[in-house]
């Protein structure tokens, strides 16, 4: 009896694991005459829904998707690929192997075709890796290691919009060049706090300036007054405190900054990555004059403000950089199905192979064949004062526009070798 | 060596946080024998009553400073008495549970309201600028906090060792039958202390505003440092509580400033050590309020 229940469960296992495979074979790619897998094409958004990022990205990074896809559709009308374009997402809660196991989810189950977004470096690597095994397209906005498209990189992984290289060399070399000769750096102890001061102190170097001492800060930590404190006390005394602080560990910094009254004992304020998120809840006074380099923002010019006001209409907020980067990015994608005329991952890596970009978001951009790095104009930009703003959520002014092939690490530097 | 005196200076700053959250945490394990894990969610609350007073009521700081911690005591005694009171003859699980639960709900609330990004909120303008204390300059807003948070200290401890009140609350907690076999209501005075309790959390919360970054999350980052200070202190210690807070913010400070990476980790090797050598805490008795 034992081993009949047996033999009968072996049997429907068996039975069970060859009707999977047979529809495995049937569902997404298999239909060789199709031009678009599964009929359509999936957009998935994974992104931080409830967490440290959900401001910047979150659900306004998903909306920014579907705009793209709206005016994919409005664009091409009955010559668009396929008239069935779904946009889904998922929330990793900035963890990697909650990423890891949804990027598997979306490839496999849910038939996406190309991934976007994905905020916080560990995570951001982590779905690149199911990326390149699954031999499908992966989109990174929100990240901003240079491992993405240095050491880590591979053949469907594209990082578009802003690097840790690109802060460093905006701010650092710019104020440098400008004359804050004597640096001191605090930047919290993981892996994008690392990445910044490598990339700060590099970049302070190659302009000529010096960087007196930087110290990891325990991470999150809310009393930075130590730090406050030994900035004047150092030798030679620093110019500029430059925070990498990001989120509400930056918001602290700032506070404790104007409390301690560094800027009336000559030392400036530089801050390595800022949100329009982040200046809102510094609030702007506390925040007035400091520099710091952004991928773009909403009121850069006549274009960037049409397409914030539209995404105002949908949402209610003004856009941070990351969403814009996500709808040029969706944008750029569909384009590039458009012209392969099918969503088959490698014919599209074809088509996006050094294609030059120019929209909204990125201005003379270059999606580079080498490393798969968008390069493209970065802006240096200061926090306005309260008087000169124009409406609530309008924070940056532009300093000067940093080109293209400045703005970013060349392929060469970069480390990457597509195998 | 003033470099070195500006940073315990620094440290009793935060460590006045540090105390008064660990004070409340005390005296409610002490007579309730519940271990509070909401306790960071009334810190947050608290800043955000703040915020809330005076964007959509125009209270100023000092004035938050009184009602919002007298609002949110009277909310922490209802939620003594409509939830916390019915668990407490169980196994002291449920109401780890319980008060966890709750802080998780509170923060959610906030969240869904504000989002996660931090709310700004300015000083007092009386308080900004620095003050000269001799040695060093130092933020005049932050020597408030301390100056102010010693004094409250000071006078819980007189409240509790000198007056009527503070002896049926130090009774009720070492040998609670028998002091209601003396004729006093203990259960009586359960729920004024935990409101207490929670004031005292909210009251940090109001302080923290101007200085600290106000959003969803604050006080769960800073609440297991908190626990950390509580057991170091000893359990239930009032006056262990508010000396281990001040001890443990001088300790990340003077560690921020020679071993910032591994500041934070110092807090708990010495609250390990604490347990190997001293299980009862640096100034606890074997139990109750000493």
């Amino acid at each position: 009896m034992k081993a009949l229940k047996k033999i009968t469960a072996i049997a429907s296992s068996v039975a069970l694991a060859s009707a999977m495979a047979a529809c495995g074979n049937a569902g997404p790619g298999g239909g060789s005459d199709a031009k678009v897998s599964g009929d359509e094409i999936v957009l998935g958004v994974i992104t931080d829904m409830s967490g440290v990022y959900s401001d910047l990205a979150g659900k306004n990074s998903v909306e920014a998707v579907k705009m793209a896809v709206a005016d994919y559709e409005k664009k091409y009308g009955d010559k668009a690929v396929t008239d069935k374009i779904k946009v889904v997402s998922a929330d990793h809660q900035n963890k990697p192997e909650i990423a890891n196991t949804k990027a598997q989810q979306m490839y496999d189950r849910d038939g996406v075709d190309a991934i976007f977004d994905v905020p916080t470096s560990s995570a951001a690597l982590a779905v690149a890796n199911i990326a390149k095994q699954k031999k499908k397209l992966f989109f990174d906005v929100g990240a901003g290691t240079t491992e993405l498209t240095g050491a880590q990189c591979n053949a469907y992984t594209y990082h578009y919009g802003y690097d840790t290289y690109m802060l460093a060399n905006g701010t650092g070399a710019a104020l440098a060049k400008a004359g804050a000769k004597n640096w001191y750096i605090i930047y919290p102890d993981y892996a994008f706090g690392q990445d910044m001061n490598k990339n700060f102190v590099a970049a302070i170097k190659k302009s000529g300036g010096n960087v007196v001492k930087s110290d990891a800060t325990p991470f999150p930590n809310d009393n930075f007054s130590t730090f406050m404190t030994k900035a004047p006390g150092l030798n030679p005394k620093p110019d500029v405190l430059g925070t990498m602080q990001a989120g509400g560990d930056l918001v602290n910094v700032v506070k404790q900054y104007n409390e301690f009254g560094l800027k009336k004992k000559g030392i400036d304020l530089a801050v390595g990555l800022m949100f329009d998120t982040d200046i809102a809840s510094i609030g702007v006074d506390a925040l007035s004059g400091t520099q710091f380099t952004t991928a773009w923002f909403w009121n850069l010019d006549k274009e960037s403000r049409a397409w914030a006001d539209e995404f105002k209409a949908k949402t209610g907020d003004r856009p941070t950089f990351d969403h814009a980067g996500n709808y040029s990015a969706a944008m750029q994608y569909l384009e590039a199905v458009q012209r392969a005329g099918t969503d088959n991952a490698d014919k599209v890596n074809g088509e996006l192979k050094d294609h030059k970009v120019d929209d909204f978001f990125a201005r003379n951009g270059t999606i580079r064949a080498g490393d798969h790095n968008l390069s493209h104009d970065a802006y240096l930009v200061k926090v306005k004062e309260k008087a000169d703003m124009e409406e609530e959520s309008d924070f940056t002014e532009l300093v000067k526009t940093i080109p293209a092939d400045d703005a970013f690490q060349s392929v060469a530097d970069s480390g990457c070798s597509m195998g | 060596m003033n470099e070195l005196l500006q940073q315990v200076f620094t440290g009793l700053v935060s460590g006045s946080f540090y105390a008064l959250l660990a004070l409340g945490l005390s005296v409610i394990f002490g007579m309730l024998g519940v271990v509070n894990f909401a306790h960071g969610a009334f810190y947050m609350l608290g800043a955000f009553g703040a915020l809330t007073a005076l964007n959509t009521f125009n209270v100023n700081f000092w004035l938050a400073l009184v009602l919002v911690p007298v609002a949110l005591g009277v909310f922490g005694m209802i939620i003594e008495r409509s939830m916390v009171r019915w668990l407490t003859h169980l196994d002291p699980l449920y109401n780890f549970l319980l008060t966890f639960g709750l802080a998780l709900i509170l923060q959610d609330l906030v969240r869904l309201k504000y989002g996660v990004s931090s709310q700004p909120y300015s000083r007092p303008d009386a308080l900004n600028g620095s003050l000269n204390l001799g040695l060093f300059n130092y933020p005049r807003y932050q020597v408030f906090v301390l100056v102010f948070s010693i004094a409250l200290s000071v006078l819980v401890w007189l409240v509790l060792t000198r007056t009527r009140v503070g002896m049926i609350v130090r009774a009720s907690t070492e040998r609670p039958e028998l002091t209601n076999a003396l004729g006093i209501n203990v259960s009586r005075w359960i729920t004024p202390v935990f409101g207490f309790g929670v004031a005292l959390a909210s009251l940090a919360g109001v302080l923290a505003a101007p200085m600290r970054a106000v959003n969803s999350g604050m006080g769960g980052d800073l609440i297991i440092v908190v626990f950390a200070v509580v057991v170091i202190g000893g359990l239930g210690s009032v006056f262990g509580s508010v000396a281990a807070g001040y001890l443990i913010g001088m300790l990340t400070a003077v560690g921020n400033f020679y071993l910032p990476s591994v500041s934070q980790s110092l807090v708990f090797v010495l609250m390990a050590l604490v347990l190997l050598l001293r299980p009862a805490g640096l100034f606890g008795a074997k139990e109750g309020i000493s």
